[in-house]
């Protein structure tokens, strides 16, 4: 059995504002780490090699710099990682994330299950996962939170919704997206990391993938545009009420009523 | 489409500082000797606005595909059903789509899947809202949400109403269920918009946080149809229900691919206890509160707005309330929507535990009380005459 998780790094500090000087976005340092959830979706990954003896690959899209997390997925018990890098990969938006990402798991061969995080911390769109799945014609599930029995030819899996838990049986090949949950992921094995030293991850260019239609990619394959940036109004008002005109309680009732709670 | 594309003649070592700076993603690379864009790049095009000037261009490209937007027509929303009843989100989009609808001047559609029985308890409901047109797809076999059937439906929605948008609730079912259609028709999705608007040209206007909520991000979707977004629940105001006009069309369904590969083998519906760190709206209780039947009154207004009660480290010495239900340091952190604070001074040990709360409302006798310097509204008073009459208020107002 193949497992293939999917991952991204992302920008360690959300902290960003526009300047209103000069218009320009500031960032609070240019640290970057593992997206969090996909920690979770490795950990799960494990879990399923530890219950079904498999093989688990990583794999990210990114600037080269990406392989660092690649790295950080091996030392954590991942047996490979792949690294989906090109510029003709640039700008892209979920639909194209997603396209790409399918050609990548194309490239790497045979894959039973497919683990994503459930969003990453910097697009927040929770999207990449579904649509990576429709593109490789497998069906999916979200918020997947517990493995509940890893069998020969599907996986039944607890997920977390709003209100309910749904307890699902997939045949594979499919997809999972993993909500955060009480299994902590482990932290890269020191060990892991000296044997692992000399490791290379692979380089997957675009020239490497099976559809080379450029317009299926980067900034041509993405169907949205970002058409401008700005702060947020913030609401900083602090207002005393008081009750000369009107009473507090209906001053608060409509304060509610404006928010939608009444 | 275009691409940015690099003048290389320009780049100095200086130049590609400054393009450093001005970029959000570090997705400039330069080995010295050519400067490129890498795959982090999110088109954002910051790096034209503000860098320096001619070194990254825009160059447009001849559009491959370009679809006709006067046939794709009508706004339409999703309609989720939840334990069998209409989400009540789907009402608020139903209220914005009719706004954006009346602005082009296209008709408003709703599409609802489910079982007859389901169908029969909502449609009626539904054109309540200034639905023109309800599409139905019934079936036994729809009765529990599957991925995979509705997806069926939904594309057949699509081909043969070609809708201009679809909007879908931002709950944890329409979040997982748009993308597919999204990545089917290999168009836009975009997720928990905070505003929409329309164009002339039927363009949607999608705006939504980026970057954990620190910067608005203004989307559009212009080469392709449906245009979708996710929105989440309270967001949009609940429209007024009006006198309904619009029909429901049953569509067929016998040609409709019912196979699914997934299969719900239970349903565990969650317990009320809200974790309060999850809570959208807090009623927290300080010194102020001596007994069971002072805490009553915070347990009625919580009941009413859907919320859990909190309290600071007092109540919890004294007994009267659970320690997972502290706020502050030595307790949780919450971030609620809505926070009611009664009878709590506000010492930081307390308040930097909720600060980062959306609305923070306090009452309070002590003028001088910190907690005002830390609250949206303060209220100089008595809570338990304040809280009891707003009681009153919210009661009769939804006609108890």
């Amino acid at each position: 059995m193949n497992v293939c998780v999917c991952i991204k790094q992302v920008p360690a500090s959300s902290n960003v504002k526009i300047d209103p000087v000069n218009g320009t976005l500031v960032r609070d340092g240019n640290n970057t780490k593992m997206n969090p959830y996909d920690l979770y979706a490795i950990e799960m990954a494990l879990k399923v090699k530890e219950i079904n003896d498999c093989n688990v690959k990583a794999i990210t899209m990114g600037p080269p710099a990406a392989t660092a997390i690649l790295q950080e997925a091996i030392w954590m018990g991942c047996d490979d990682g792949y690294l989906l890098t090109d510029r003709k990969f640039a700008g892209a938006d979920v639909v194209a994330t997603a396209y790409t990402l399918s050609q990548g798991i194309k490239y790497m061969g045979k894959c039973d299950l497919v683990v994503c995080g459930k969003q990453t911390t910097d697009g927040d769109t929770a999207q990449v996962g579904a649509e990576l799945a429709h593109f490789l014609g497998i069906p999916y599930v979200c918020y997947v939170d517990k493995i509940i029995e890893v069998k020969d030819k599907s996986i039944v899996v607890r997920t977390n919704l709003d209100k309910t838990y749904e307890i699902l049986e997939i045949a594979f090949p499919c997809l999972i997206t993993v909500e955060k949950n009480n299994e902590s992921p482990r932290l890269p094995s020191y060990k892991r990391s000296v044997q692992y030293s000399d490791h290379q991850v692979h380089n997957v260019t675009f020239d490497k993938l099976f559809d080379v239609d450029e317009s299926r990619y980067g900034l041509n394959g993405s169907p949205t545009q970002v058409e401008k940036m700005f702060n947020p109004i913030k609401d900083d008002r602090k207002v005393m009420l008081n009750d000369e005109t009107e009473s507090y309680a209906s001053q608060l009732a409509e304060l509610l009523k404006d928010k939608k709670y009444i | 489409m275009g691409k940015l594309v690099i003048n290389q003649n320009f780049v100095t070592d200086e130049i590609v500082k400054e393009l450093e700076k001005v970029c959000p993603f570090n997705a400039f690379e330069y080995d010295g000797n050519e400067l490129t864009i890498n795959a982090s790049c999110k088109n954002c095009k910051q790096c034209i606005k503000r860098g320096p000037t001619g070194v990254v261009i825009y160059v447009e490209e001849e559009e491959v595909i370009s679809i006709n937007k006067d046939e794709w027509v009508g706004l339409t929303v999703f309609v989720e059903l939840e334990f069998g009843k209409v989400h009540p989100v789907v009402f608020e989009l139903l209220g914005k789509a009719k706004e954006l609808a009346e602005k082009i001047n296209h008709p408003l559609y709703a599409v609802m899947i489910g079982s007859k029985e389901q169908v029969d308890t909502n449609k009626d409901e539904l054109l309540c809202y200034g639905v023109d047109k309800l599409f139905v797809y019934q079936d036994k076999l729809y009765e529990d949400f599957n991925i995979d059937r509705a997806f069926e439906c939904v594309k057949d929605f699509i081909e043969q109403i070609k809708p201009s948008v679809i909007l879908y609730g931002g709950t944890s079912l329409g979040r997982s269920f748009a993308p597919k259609v999204a990545a089917a028709f290999k168009t836009g999705l975009t997720a928990d918009c905070t505003s929409l608007g329309i164009k002339d040209n039927t363009d949607l206007v999608q705006v939504r946080p980026a970057f954990g909520g620190n910067i608005m991000a203004q989307i559009i979707c212009t080469k392709t149809r449906p245009q979708m977004a996710t929105v989440r629940y309270k967001i949009f105001k609940k429209p007024e229900k009006e006198l309904p006009h619009g029909e429901v069309i049953y569509m067929s369904t016998t040609e409709i691919n019912k196979n699914s590969v997934i299969k719900l083998i239970s349903k565990i519906k969650k317990e009320i206890d809200v974790d309060i760190s999850e809570a959208d709206v807090i009623v927290a209780c300080g010194r102020a509160f001596k007994n069971e039947k002072d805490l009553s009154i915070a347990y009625e207004l919580a009941s009413l707005l859907g919320g859990s009660v909190a309290c600071s480290r007092p109540l919890c010495e004294v007994g009267l309330m659970n320690v997972k239900n502290q706020i502050g340091l030595s307790g949780k952190t919450v971030s609620p929507k809505l926070i009611f604070v009664l009878g709590i001074s506000g010492a930081i040990q307390f308040t930097s535990g909720m600060s980062n709360s959306d609305m923070i409302v306090a009452i309070n006798n002590d003028p001088n009380a910190q907690i005002f310097d830390h609250s949206h509204y303060g209220i100089v008073g008595d809570v338990f005459k304040v809280v009891p009459e707003l009681i009153k208020i919210i009661k009769e107002s939804r006609g108890e």
